[in-house]
């Protein structure tokens, strides 16, 4: 008699439990979409990532694209750009962070800014690190970029020298995928 | 909880008492989970949970996709494909809120038929009533304006044909109509207030829902049986009841289950069933689709709309005595709040002392008739306007009618009713037992 | 009594769904496509059979606007490599450059090429509706006896109609005026119909009727790269097949969602259910 009562208690509770345990998975399973319709939408997401053609870009020039709202900066630079930038000793960049998202925390030599192997290549944001403005190319005390807002000098690796902006422009992630097309994002 | 005796909540500890004095809140969902209910209840008693379950779906839903949809003209279609093609989950997100407009109808005309027979809106439950009606139409003018949102080629017709129906009232139609629409066709401006309005009536009706279930809490459940709870002693009651947590309360739940298993097959398998081809068009003022048809849960009532046309001879005397001022179109109009009204005001039609259609042998027969006609009715609603059909409207409509204002008033004077059982406990003895015929332990 | 309720309330929605069937084409036959039935999928090499034929024959006339290119891409659609929806996007001909102001580069004053995050684009040159809800927007069957249950296992036929569209160019009758516009088709329903093809009552005595757009396939008109058959039939299914997908790409993610939802609620039901008897057990004791 008193076995029997037991078998049943636990039966029982073991039915409660599975019913609650299968009613919180149910419900469970409901509220996730309802959350995660607010991530970015798949056409938002295909915007993450832009496919830039550099095949007609020249030495000494530059080209501008937006991405993820913001403008950014794609020069091939010349022989002399790049030896002027890897000239400039280390003690003397106001921030020494290379701030490039590809290959995280590292010193801000040239190399370590330019995105292909010959240093032909720099990629960044074209936004100020002082206070957001966009930066004039060609221009400013060291041949690289300046910002007409509050008089910011980048030099041609795109580091601040001079002014009130705080860091170097920053690296976006991107990356060759063939010869003539950068993928940024 | 109507009148019938019951535990009450006590505040035991400080914290409890504190806030009791304060917000009796504790006290009220302690009376409201543990409500004395019937305990014949049978499972035509389930469609209240089902009910209240589509109210927040709806609504859970419809805030979610109301973050993705654009209320305008040029985007409201490409929004809706928006949502189905880019937005994350959102083509079940979309066609969960447009199939769950059909099964909230599909729960609330379970729910009006079952109160139907059973005598649920007999005194003294005819507010609770009255309420239910003003909550169904309120839901049918939400599910109409929620239509029109996808801005498909039905959505855009449908808006047109619905809202040309108040053109037909005399004198005052067309500034109404205009009105209603802000222009002179239906256009962005009727689009924008649609969403508005699709928008804030299922609060209304959530306000309306708490009201409806605060009537019927007032005058206790009605049951099978139409038979009251003994109300003399917590004893007595305890014999006729058992609290809503958790006996209602799981029961209700196993239903719904089953019920959303059915409906998750038809959002998985077939969304588009209830659905019309057409409103993958994108609306057209230009071009009408061939045949215009209303949701499935319009249809019973668009039949009705559409029997009464000029040919019909009491079309022909209301045109006349009233020197033309109703005319057919008019009278259609008429025809189809009217028919909705007749059910409203059923508390006093229905003249019979016997609550339950259970124990009304002539009753049960006619309600029979009054369910096949709903459905002939809704058949009738998409067939095209022209014979047979439009006789056969004429025919249902016409007893529609006559079941609420003929047959009911007859009924409880000719009508000699069978003996309901004494109290609610008997029945649920009849039907499963009682303690006092325990089987003897083997 | 509820019962009866119940089963004439399903009878009911059925039939007034199945009446919207009214159309005087031809019979449309169902086509066993991979993507019926609960558990179908779409077939990733028809539906780039299909995609080719929208890019090099109906894509002259017709638009896709609510399809994003990048959704070739997508699992369980065609399923593109990324590097080759990058390379069909930038090629994709624009042949109505009026309708997409979008890719006007107000830069350079030039039409821009297309990338995978736009849509296919607009064309309205030659007034041919856009196909993106094209398969969603035709029904061809409702049956059985006009239930519309058989969708669970066919679909709602606006493939099969669209197939069958394909292959619908047969010879006018001889009761056709010459001055007829169009081209007769046996299962285009909404197009005009000669009075002199009409009895005295204005029925039809031919189905279908005489359709603005000229026979787009007759078989042959694309090299399949896997060697699949390219006879008109074939063909016909394939874009048929391809556009299905582009009115409901998500079809197997929702029928996937449907299945789990059917599951975990039949097992909610179940210990519901038992839960719910073995709290009510003290209460009802069966008479014996």
């Amino acid at each position: 008699m008193s076995n029997s009562e037991e078998h049943e208690g636990t039966r029982r509770d073991f039915l409660l439990y599975a019913t609650g345990g299968t009613g919180a998975v149910v419900a469970g399973a409901a509220v996730w979409p309802l959350i995660n319709q607010m991530n970015p939408s798949a056409d938002v997401r295909a915007l993450a990532s832009i496919f830039v053609n550099v095949g007609d870009l020249e030495p000494g020039t530059q080209l501008t694209v937006k991405w993820l709202g913001k403008p950014v900066f794609i020069r091939r630079r010349t022989e002399d750009e790049i030896a002027e930038a890897a000239a400039v000793a280390l003690t003397d960049l106001p921030d020494a962070d290379a701030r490039n998202a590809n290959i995280g925390a590292a010193d801000a030599s040239d190399a370590n800014r330019s995105l292909s192997e010959d240093g032909e290549w720099l990629v960044m944001m074209g936004v100020c690190t002082h206070l957001g403005c966009v930066p004039l190319g060609d221009a400013g005390d060291f041949g690289g970029w300046f910002c007409p807002c509050h008089g910011s000098h980048y030099d041609t690796a795109g580091r601040i020298r001079k002014g009130p902006a705080p860091e170097n422009l920053p690296v976006p992630p991107a990356v060759f995928v063939d010869d003539a097309t950068i993928k940024l994002g | 909880m109507g009148g019938i005796p019951h535990d009450h909540y006590e505040p035991k500890t400080k914290g409890e008492k504190w806030l009791d004095s304060r917000l009796p809140i504790v006290g009220l969902m302690y009376t409201t989970l543990t409500a004395p209910t019937p305990k014949n209840l049978n499972w035509m008693w389930i469609w209240g949970i089902v009910l209240t379950f589509c109210l927040a779906l709806q609504i859970v839903t419809g805030i979610v996709l109301a973050m993705h949809y654009t209320p305008h003209v040029d985007n409201a279609f490409a929004s809706v494909e928006h949502i189905t093609r880019n937005v994350n989950g959102g083509y079940m997100l979309r066609y969960l809120h447009a199939n769950g407009a059909s099964l909230f109808f599909v729960a609330v005309y379970a729910h009006i038929f079952r109160g139907l027979y059973y005598g649920s809106y007999k005194s003294p439950r005819e507010v609770t009533w009255i309420i239910g009606m003003l909550i169904y139409l309120l839901m049918m003018a939400t599910g109409f304006m929620g239509y029109v949102l996808p801005w498909g080629q039905m959505s855009f017709w449908g808006a047109t044909v619905i809202t040309g129906l108040f053109g037909a009232i005399p004198f005052i139609g067309d500034t109404l109509q205009t009105f209603l629409l802000g222009g002179p066709a239906v256009d962005n401006a009727t689009l924008n207030r649609f969403f508005s309005l699709h928008y804030l009536l299922p609060f209304v009706i959530a306000g309306l829902v708490i009201v409806h279930i605060w009537a019927f809490h007032t005058t206790g459940n009605n049951n099978p049986t139409g038979v009251e709870v003994r109300r003399g002693s917590k004893e007595e009651a305890e014999k006729d009841t058992l609290p809503f947590w958790p006996y209602f309360v799981i029961k209700d739940l196993f239903a719904l289950a089953v019920i959303l298993a059915v409906f998750f097959a038809i959002v998985g398998f077939m969304p588009n069933y209830l659905g019309h081809p057409d409103n993958y068009i994108e609306a057209n003022p230009l071009s009408t689709p061939a045949h215009i048809v209303p949701e499935w849960y319009f249809l019973p009532f668009y039949a009705i709309l559409r029997a009464f046309t000029a040919e019909v001879w009491v079309v022909q005397i209301a045109t006349f005595v009233t020197g033309g001022i109703v005319t057919a179109k008019f009278f259609g109009v008429l025809a189809m709040f009217g028919a909705i009204a007749v059910m409203a005001l059923v508390p006093w039609l229905d003249t019979s002392s016997v609550r339950s259609g259970r124990f009304r042998p002539m009753f049960k027969w006619w309600f029979a008739l009054l369910v096949i006609d709903f459905f002939a009715l809704m058949w009738l609603g998409a067939m095209p306007a022209e014979e047979p059909y439009a006789s056969f409207s004429l025919i249902a409509s016409a007893y529609w009618f006559a079941y609420f204002l003929v047959i009911l008033p007859l009924l409880g004077v000719i009508e000699k009713p069978d003996t309901p059982p004494a109290t609610i406990e008997d029945d649920f003895a009849a039907h499963y037992g009682s303690d006092a015929d325990k089987q003897p332990a083997e | 009594m509820f019962k009866k309720l119940a089963i004439s309330t399903v009878a009911a929605i059925t039939l007034a769904t199945g009446a919207m069937a009214a159309g005087e084409g031809a019979h449309i036959e169902n086509i066993d496509f991979s993507f019926d039935g609960p558990f179908g999928t779409y077939d990733q090499n028809q539906l780039q059979r299909g995609l080719q034929i929208y890019t090099e024959v109906c894509a002259a006339c017709h638009g896709l606007k609510y399809v994003p290119i990048r959704t070739l891409g997508d699992e369980g659609g065609p399923h593109l490599p990324a590097d080759q929806v990058r390379a069909y996007a930038d090629q994709f001909s624009v042949n109505d450059e009026l309708a997409n102001p979008q890719l006007f580069d107000l830069e350079t004053e030039e039409y821009r090429a297309l990338t995978p995050a736009d849509s296919f684009p607009i064309n309205n040159a030659n007034a041919a509706p856009d196909l993106s809800l094209m398969a969603k927007s035709r029904a061809a069957f409702h049956g059985p006896y006009g239930l519309g249950i058989n969708q669970l296992m066919k679909g709602t036929g606006g493939a099969e109609y669209i197939a069958a569209l394909m292959q619908g160019y047969v010879d006018a009758p001889s009761c056709t005026p010459d001055d007829m516009d169009g081209s007769y088709n046996k299962y285009f329903t909404s197009g005009g119909y000669p009075a002199e093809c009409m009895d005295e009552d204005g029925h039809h005595k031919y189905p279908g009727s005489w359709i603005a757009m000229g026979q787009p396939l007759y078989g042959e008109d694309v090299d399949y790269a896997d060697g699949h058959s390219n006879s008109l039939h074939h063909e016909s299914e394939d874009v048929a097949a391809f556009l299905m997908w582009a009115a409901e790409p998500k079809l197997q993610a929702r029928k996937q969602a449907g299945f789990v939802g059917v599951l975990l609620l039949t097992l909610l039901s179940v210990l519901l259910y038992l839960t719910n008897k073995r709290l009510w057990a003290p209460h009802k004791k069966k008479k014996h």
